[in-house]
């Protein structure tokens, strides 16, 4: 397993988001965690990708346990080992399609020339390379979190944690950005976590995880 | 499926024997399950005797007679008036789960188990049809996709359901 998350418990407040759930995730798995609104699957999420500590519980990424890093190892294994895709693109307004994509890149000090070549390779993939010279305000929603994916896959992630990434799109552009999404992800063998409460975009995954009251009652396979 | 209706659109476009008709309406519409021989040729002969078609040719084979069958100007009217009708909405009133679950919960089992195991079936198929919408023609995505809509509006009953056992329980219960 490359993630191992074990009875995670979470409070916000008096509120449990989380209260005993269990994830794992096998490398170059796509696994969907699903639920109603309010369940957790959310916080899930976050306590696994290291966002978010949670109040008990471990996880363990690569033989590694969350909590016994420092927070700046963990934002470095956040940079160079997950993508992240949340329902908005949530790109850089003012730099354009490509700037964005190569961002991680220039961040971890990848020349200039390099980071936008690689760009723009993720960018075709993910069949938006008309919109690499526009800024995110002019494309559309669905070409957005396509970039949006471009930028999470172009460090080659290990594990891609996605938050509802078709949460705002129509059915048709949302399918399409999950079929880009996982066969691009399928082909670097990278692990997709997905959160969704829709099934038709469950239905990409390998397997599913559900969340009932922050607890993960049912592994289903 | 209108079988006998489907054959007669299909012969619109030209006369045709009756393994052209059935592999044509496996092509397009059998999907997993393609019609008999049986069915092809009690279809033809009801046709042919509500005059909706007749024989346009008869070929001398090895075996016996190929009939070639054409559609008649009653039989055009006929697909005209199917295609204009709309088509009578499933009640989706019997359902099998409900029944199911009604029943787990007035023999005291709980329901939940039984929710989450054909949640599961209900997204391994799913899964199925999208796997093969990814690698089908627009024909495939489209069939897919209606089987596709049909299961999720099922597993958004289960998830409504899931939410309101409780309140089901003491309803059947009272």
């Amino acid at each position: 397993m490359i993630i191992s998350a074990a009875d995670l418990h979470k409070s916000y407040g008096r509120t449990a988001a989380l209260a005993g759930a269990s994830l794992e995730v096998a490398a170059g798995e796509v696994v969907a965690v699903m639920g109603p609104s309010g369940s957790g699957k959310s916080t899930l999420l976050h306590c696994v990708a290291g966002i978010v500590a949670p109040d008990r519980g471990t996880v363990v990424y690569d033989g590694r346990e969350l909590s016994a890093m420092t927070d700046p190892e963990r934002s470095a294994l956040r940079r160079s080992e997950f993508g992240f895709v949340f329902q908005f693109g949530q790109l850089v307004p003012e730099l354009s399609c490509r700037e964005n994509v190569a961002l991680p890149l220039r961040l971890d000090g990848t020349p200039r020339r390099a980071a936008e070549r690689r760009a723009d390779e993720l960018l075709s993939q993910l069949e938006v390379a008309d919109v690499a010279r526009a800024r995110p305000g002019s494309v559309s929603g669905g070409e957005g979190q396509r970039v949006a994916v471009a930028r999470a896959l172009v460090t080659d992630p290990r594990v891609l944690f996605a938050d509802e990434p078709t949460g705002a799109l129509d059915s048709l552009n949302g399918e399409r950005v999950m079929e880009l999404l996982t066969t691009a992800a399928r082909e670097r063998g990278t692990a997709v976590v997905l959160v969704t409460h829709e099934a038709r975009v469950a239905a990409y995954s390998d397997r599913e995880v559900i969340v009932r009251d922050g607890r993960t009652p049912a592994l289903v396979s | 499926m209108a079988i006998g209706t489907t054959f007669l659109g299909l012969l619109e476009g030209g006369p045709r024997h009756g393994y052209d008709l059935k592999r044509a309406y496996d092509e397009r519409f059998g999907t997993d399950r393609p019609l008999s021989y049986g069915q092809v040729y009690a279809t033809l002969a009801r046709l042919l005797k509500n005059r909706l078609v007749e024989i346009d040719a008869v070929e001398p084979g090895a075996g016996p007679e190929r009939k070639r069958y054409a559609i008649t100007p009653a039989g055009v009217t006929d697909v005209e008036r199917w295609l204009s009708e709309p088509e009578k909405p499933e009640p989706y009133l019997q359902s099998t789960l409900y029944a199911k679950v009604v029943l787990a919960l007035l023999t005291g089992r709980g329901a939940q188990a039984l929710l989450d195991a054909q949640r599961a079936e209900h997204l391994r198929l799913m899964r199925e049809l999208t796997q093969r919408k990814q690698e089908g023609d627009v024909a495939d995505q489209l069939i897919c996709d209606h089987a596709l809509f049909h299961l999720e509006a099922d597993l958004r009953w289960l998830e409504l359901t899931a939410a309101r056992l409780d309140q089901l329980a003491e309803a059947v219960a009272s």
